[in-house]
């Protein structure tokens, strides 16, 4: 545990949190900004650089930009009067409670990750890149039709709806 | 307490705030946005094992990994904003309470 790693988490928690729980919906959107940087900076801190780059590149680029986009379209920048939370928050906050509670018990009481860090991988991104195209082309290729025909499904649903008769 | 665990239960946190938010929040956008977080935190924890754990195979599987995860995400992120926005067309409202009826 670094001073790094402490710095770098209570940014990212505190943007989490604030985008859980701020009434206005650009504030949320800015918040989530945050804690997608927070995240991009702990991946180049474990030495994945090009995750923590295409971490930048598709969340705070585009990502992010969309739901700032939506949030526009769908004019929610207006703070809103009532409530925010639903009516049965006390139970989403127990059971979330209650998940992170299994899991950090099960994380404190594990055995299989107490040892030391071993040393740093030397990943370069040739070796991604060489990887990608080698081993995991059909991988890539489907990744590849998965987000053309989810961007261009996408269009379709948000395209204007033909007017009943 | 050794980093792998602290990357660990930070990546558990967020899984939970996103958790938290997903279930309570009235606004659909906030909703989706708790899905992403929730989403961000299983990235983490790729990077995470890939990174203390051992290399004696592939080196480097645990990024390629990661890149699947955030192209799928990214997708995820498109048509549930394109489902927002059609919802927000019929009913003029994204408040998930509103929204009650599967045939419009």
């Amino acid at each position: 545990m670094t001073a790094t790693f402490i710095i770098l988490a209570i940014i990212t928690i505190a943007g989490s949190v604030a985008a859980m729980t701020l009434r206005n919906l650009v504030h949320c959107a800015l918040a989530l900004t945050i804690t997608f940087a927070g995240l991009a900076a702990l991946y180049l801190h474990l030495d994945a650089q090009f995750a923590g780059f295409a971490q930048l590149l598709v969340y705070i680029g585009a990502v992010a930009i969309l739901i700032v986009f939506v949030v526009l379209l769908t004019r929610g920048s207006d703070t809103p009067q009532g409530a925010v939370f639903s009516s049965g928050w006390v139970a989403g906050v127990a059971v979330a409670a209650l998940v992170f509670g299994v899991l950090a018990y099960m994380i404190r009481g594990s055995h299989a990750i107490g040892q030391a860090a071993p040393a740093a991988p030397d990943v370069s991104v040739r070796q991604i890149g060489d990887q990608l195209m080698i081993k995991y082309v059909l991988p890539l290729e489907v990744v590849g039709l998965l987000l053309t025909a989810a961007l261009i499904g996408a269009v379709i649903i948000a395209m204007r709806e033909p007017e009943q008769t | 307490m050794s980093p792998l665990s602290a990357y660990l239960l930070l990546s558990s946190f967020l899984f939970a705030i996103g958790l938290a938010g997903a279930l309570t929040r009235r606004n659909a956008i906030l909703v989706l946005i708790g899905i992403e977080l929730m989403l961000n935190a299983a990235n983490l924890n790729f990077i995470a094992f890939w990174r203390f754990g051992s290399h004696t195979g592939n080196q480097v599987t645990g990024i390629i990994f990661v890149i699947f995860s955030i192209a799928v995400a990214a997708a995820e992120a498109a048509v549930g904003l394109a489902l927002i926005i059609a919802i927000y067309r019929h009913y003029k409202s994204t408040d998930v309470e509103d929204i009650k009826t599967l045939k419009g």
